[in-house]
């Protein structure tokens, strides 16, 4: 029993809203009515470009090797050093957690303390899927001035550690 | 359908032909990579978009304007920098909130910053966090975000 509920509790949702939706129908109950309509909307709006977001990031996902740039990556400094942990970052996925095991690796090879805070502010802000899901709500727009203005910002926080952390011992654990 | 989903249908339909003309193997590949990713988020999101649906219509979008909106001042921001470095909600999931936000009145300063901090700054994952990095080093980042959070939403909104 516990196992089953275990199974279906992320659909729990779901099916009380399915539920909520038939019973304001049947009865007329007009909030019920106004919030399926906007739940309609926002599902088309969803479905109209979501899937196709995630076909494009897939097939970027097959034809540009992450694992090759990861190996290529560490000692290189200056403007270069910057754009290959900026580009590794951007093609990563998930939340900022999952970017620590990432910086402990870099940190291992080598890369300098700017570099790895460079990558955790790019993997934070500039990841691909996200930027396509942000331009399709938010706009091309404000995606634009938003990782703009974000862009000089974290490159300027790593240059900060750097100069913060230069002869404090710095390390990244491996957990 | 918005002109977003022709774009984005438009593009995929290009690549994947492109992508086919090149390795076939390859592009399955993808093509099941990307419905996977699809298929992992879809019931987290669907949950979202439903809370959402029902938290715009119980929030009327005279309180939203008044806390979140461009008049909203410092009071907005702090609220927006607060809860989004304290709140742990995937990415892809923040945006449909956002784009409700907008729409009910709240500001781009507001709705930047929400976005910003909680991407960048994590107050739940802290402990993680130190366990990486150490404890002075993971409060500095932390803090160094949340001041470029602000920043960034100020800017935002100064530009849109």
């Amino acid at each position: 029993m516990k196992k089953y509920f275990k199974k279906i509790r992320p659909y729990i949702t779901l099916l009380v809203f399915a539920v909520f939706i038939l019973v304001s129908f049947v009865f007329q109950f007009q909030p019920g009515k106004t919030i399926t309509a906007n739940f309609t909307d926002s599902l088309i709006e969803m479905i109209t470009f979501i899937p196709f977001l995630f076909i494009i990031v897939g097939l970027f996902d097959v034809w540009v090797p992450k694992e090759k740039i990861q190996r290529h990556i560490g000692q290189e400094s200056g403007i270069k050093g910057i754009g290959i942990v900026i580009l590794l970052a951007m093609l990563q996925a998930g939340p900022l957690y999952g970017a620590f095991p990432v910086a402990s690796m870099l940190y291992k090879k080598g890369a300098s303390i700017k570099n790895i805070f460079i990558y955790l502010g790019a993997f934070a802000s500039l990841k691909i899927p996200m930027l396509g899901i942000e331009i399709g709500y938010l706009g091309i727009k404000f995606t634009l001035v938003r990782t703009l203005v974000s862009l000089p910002l974290f490159i300027g926080i790593g240059y900060l550690m750097e100069w913060y952390l230069k002869d404090k011992n710095f390390v990244v654990h491996e957990l | 359908m918005s002109t977003n989903a022709i774009i984005y249908i438009a593009v995929c339909v290009v690549l994947v032909i492109i992508s086919f003309a090149f390795n076939r193997q390859k592009t399955l590949m993808g093509l099941k990579r990307g419905w996977n990713m699809f298929k992992n988020i879809l019931v987290p999101f669907l949950t979202i978009l439903i809370l959402v649906s029902v938290l715009l219509y119980l929030i009327p979008s005279s309180i939203i304007s008044r806390y979140l909106g461009p008049d909203s001042g410092a009071i907005g921001l702090g609220i927006a920098a607060v809860v989004g470095s304290i709140t742990l909600i995937p990415g892809f999931i923040s945006y449909p909130i956002a784009a409700g936000l907008i729409k009910q009145g709240a500001s781009y300063t507001v709705v930047a910053t929400f976005m910003t901090t909680l991407m960048m700054v994590g107050v739940v994952t802290l402990p993680l966090e130190i366990k990486y990095f150490g404890k002075r080093v993971a409060i500095t980042r932390n803090m160094l975000n949340f001041v470029a959070a602000v920043i960034i939403g100020l800017v935002v909104g100064l530009v849109l």
